[in-house]
């Protein structure tokens, strides 16, 4: 699960990382206060959105020369001016698609003077199962660039999980750092509390970049991009409740409601699978025959009848969609719970784009009947291969 | 022979009074017999449930049946402690069947099996099945046949497509083996490819891996690292997820494109580099692996 910046710089200001004071808005008439609260005289105003590159952005339906998704502000009519430009427009950055994302909400936060610019991030390095730190005096820049062109400049180290982190493994960020004096001190705080904020807040990725030192010579983290793990979401209360449902595909946010896994993509044909690795190649298998998958969806393997009901409900809502392939390998699932599920669901919302069935597996006959029985105009299919060919031709014929 | 699992494998089920715990227990044992000897509840000791003692601890069932294996069906929020407290009673085997364990509570866990006596299959994963002999999780049984494959994959479904491909085939299985779909899991593929190359039945071995992560590369180095010394088996192996957008995880925790790692041409390549024939269809695992063979 993803947070906004200003969200992530509150979680960041809990477990006791410096970072600027600021003041989220949502309406353009709530800038005039925000600015005359946090006084002058720089202020930066940025827009919330889902998606990195913000800075270089550009506003749809804006001037050539108006300025990104970042911006400074050097008088309170100025943080206001800005603020009604920018919320309610779409701005389109590297990361989000030609349409680009609505901006419903902008934080407005203190400026601060950058001495240098620097960038520190926390994953979990799966090849070592461990928490990883990867840091880069490049600050401020495409990380993945910067390790592309100058490897050398990017540093990684993993912290053992049975020492947690150590004062030497703080001597080692500050020196990957080139930090020295009071702030190498402040880089070995900072790299602790980070650290032990990652693993208490169950983030999967910190990043913050750029981490700045200030001209009065401080580490201030001048932007905060944090994702959760949603496995341990249940146990985050607080966390839950950062979530923008308008950041997410709502059919994701429906599916999520049933238990189902659901990705939407942008292909015309749906698709209905158990198990995420046969979901995925049911996907790949419909690109091999030359068509696009409008969707990843795992029913999982406890589906109930209602939630079968459910993810076509999804599929056939969705416009895009010109033709449904279910592809079930039995194992904990039931075949017949899929088609008794997918008979129910044609009878409550109808189905007017042509449906291909391949059923493998547990209670395979029963399944089969149930389909036969039903009179629905089912395509049926006898392995993966053979119900990707018949859904590609029968979209290519309607 | 088989690998980690035999008809005389006993095992106790961790989480067994569950829905979930009971209704698998109860299919194990009706498979071939599978040697289900007790359950672990805390609180339940000294009770019975589906004809099995229970007991409150994972050392106090060892010691009363002398389990070997045990299988974990716990729910997400308790299923790291439970597979810790296996480790610490010294069961050899761990099977983690439960899907959505934090992956905060996993690093640990994967620390605490350094050096220690146990080997942990999972999370997150369909569990391990010797055909005819003994089933250990949640894979349906009538679509094996004891045989010369093994397979070894990150998938449930996916195991099961190459499970019942190869039975058509003919091959059958000696052992499949599901590693399970988190980032963070404790048996890689390099473990399983080791323990098959080195059964004298396994003559063939399926590889099913997916994007994500880098686990496929290391086992393809590992391929061809024994290849040179001249221990080869003829493998197929499969990616799932080559549409995968960058940056989703799709379904399973550990099946996401990031940072430009973890795509699925890296891995078909470093595959095919190593002598595994990759199928570009995962309904073709099957007629694949007949196509090595008769090559």
């Amino acid at each position: 699960m993803n947070i906004h910046e200003y969200q992530g710089k509150a979680v960041l200001k809990e477990i006791g990382a410096p970072v600027s004071e600021g003041i989220a808005i949502f309406k353009a008439s709530e800038a005039k206060a925000a600015a005359e609260k946090l006084g002058g005289p720089l202020w930066v105003v940025k827009s919330q959105i889902h998606a990195g590159g913000r800075g270089k952005g550009k506003f749809i339906g804006a001037a050539e020369d108006a300025k990104g998704g970042v911006r400074l502000a050097f008088s309170i009519d100025d943080v206001v001016k800005n603020a009604e430009e920018m919320l309610g427009e779409y701005l389109v950055t590297e990361q989000t698609d030609d349409k680009g994302k609505q901006v419903n909400r902008l934080y407005i936060e203190h400026g601060s003077d950058i001495d240098r610019e620097l960038y520190i991030s926390i994953i979990i390095n799966r090849e070592t199962s461990r928490v990883s730190f990867i840091v880069s005096t490049e600050g401020g820049m495409d990380i993945e660039a910067v390790a592309h062109d100058t490897p050398e400049k990017v540093i990684n180290f993993d912290i053992d999980p049975a020492t947690g982190f150590m004062p030497h493994h703080g001597r080692k960020l500050a020196k990957a750092l080139e930090l020295k004096g009071d702030l190498a001190k402040q880089a070995n705080k900072l790299g602790r509390v980070l650290y032990n904020g990652f693993l208490a807040k169950d983030m999967a990725m910190l990043e913050i970049n750029p981490l700045i030192v200030t001209e009065d010579q401080n580490l201030h983290c001048l932007d905060a991009k944090i994702s959760f793990d949603e496995n341990a979401l249940f146990r985050h209360k607080d966390i839950q409740e950062l979530r923008d449902i308008t950041e997410e595909d709502s059919k994701e946010t429906e599916a999520k409601k049933y238990d189902l896994s659901y990705v939407a993509l942008d292909g015309n044909i749906g698709c209905m699978v158990n198990g995420a690795g046969l979901a995925m190649s049911t996907m790949d298998i419909i690109k091999l025959y030359g068509a696009e998958p409008a969707n990843f969806l795992d029913v999982g393997g406890g589906a109930t009848k209602e939630n079968i009901v459910a993810a076509f409900k999804i599929l056939t809502s969705d416009e895009k969609v010109k033709g449904i392939l279910i592809n079930i390998f039995g194992g904990i699932m039931k075949c017949d719970v899929i088609a008794q599920g997918t008979v129910d669901a044609v009878k409550e919302v109808g189905l007017e784009v042509p449906l291909v069935v391949r059923l493998e597996g547990t209670n395979v006959e029963a399944g089969k009947k149930i389909i036969n029985e039903s009179g629905l105009n089912v395509i049926a299919a006898d392995d993966l291969d053979d119900a990707a060919q018949k859904i590609v031709a029968a979209v290519e014929a309607a | 022979m088989s690998v980690l699992i035999n008809k005389d494998t006993k095992i106790i089920t961790q989480g067994m009074t569950g829905k979930t715990g009971t209704f698998h227990t109860e299919q194990a044992m009706a498979y071939h017999g599978t040697k289900m000897v007790a359950g672990v509840t805390p609180g339940k000791g000294g009770t019975t449930h589906i004809g099995l003692p229970n007991y409150d601890t994972v050392a106090e069932a060892k010691h009363a049946t002398g389990a070997t294996a045990s299988v974990i069906y716990v729910p997400p929020p308790f299923a790291a402690d439970s597979i810790m407290e296996a480790i610490d009673a010294e069961m050899e085997l761990i099977i983690a069947i439960t899907e959505g364990i934090p992956v905060s509570d996993m690093i640990p866990v994967k620390r605490a099996l350094q050096g220690s006596k146990s080997r942990l299959i999972g999370p997150n994963c369909p569990g391990v099945l010797t055909p005819e002999e003994c089933k250990i999780g949640i894979m349906p049984g009538k679509i094996f046949k004891k045989g010369s494959c093994g397979v070894v994959s990150r998938s449930g479904t996916l195991t099961y497509e190459a499970v019942f491909q190869t039975t058509q085939v003919g091959l059958g299985q000696t052992t499949a083996i599901g590693i399970g779909g988190d980032p963070i899991n404790g048996t890689n593929f390099i473990d399983c490819l080791e323990l098959f190359m080195h059964d004298d039945d396994t003559k063939q071995i399926i590889m099913i891996g997916e994007i994500g992560g880098s686990a496929e590369e290391e086992a393809a180095e590992y391929v061809a690292h024994m290849a040179k010394k001249g221990i080869k088996k003829p493998m197929v192996g499969f990616i799932a997820g080559r549409t995968a957008p960058p940056g989703r995880t799709m379904g399973h925790a550990g099946a996401i494109v990031s940072g430009g790692k973890g795509g699925a041409e890296d891995k078909m390549a470093a595959m095919e580099k190593a002598g595994i024939r990759v199928s570009d269809s995962p309904a073709k695992l099957g007629v694949t692996m007949m196509e090595v063979l008769n090559s």
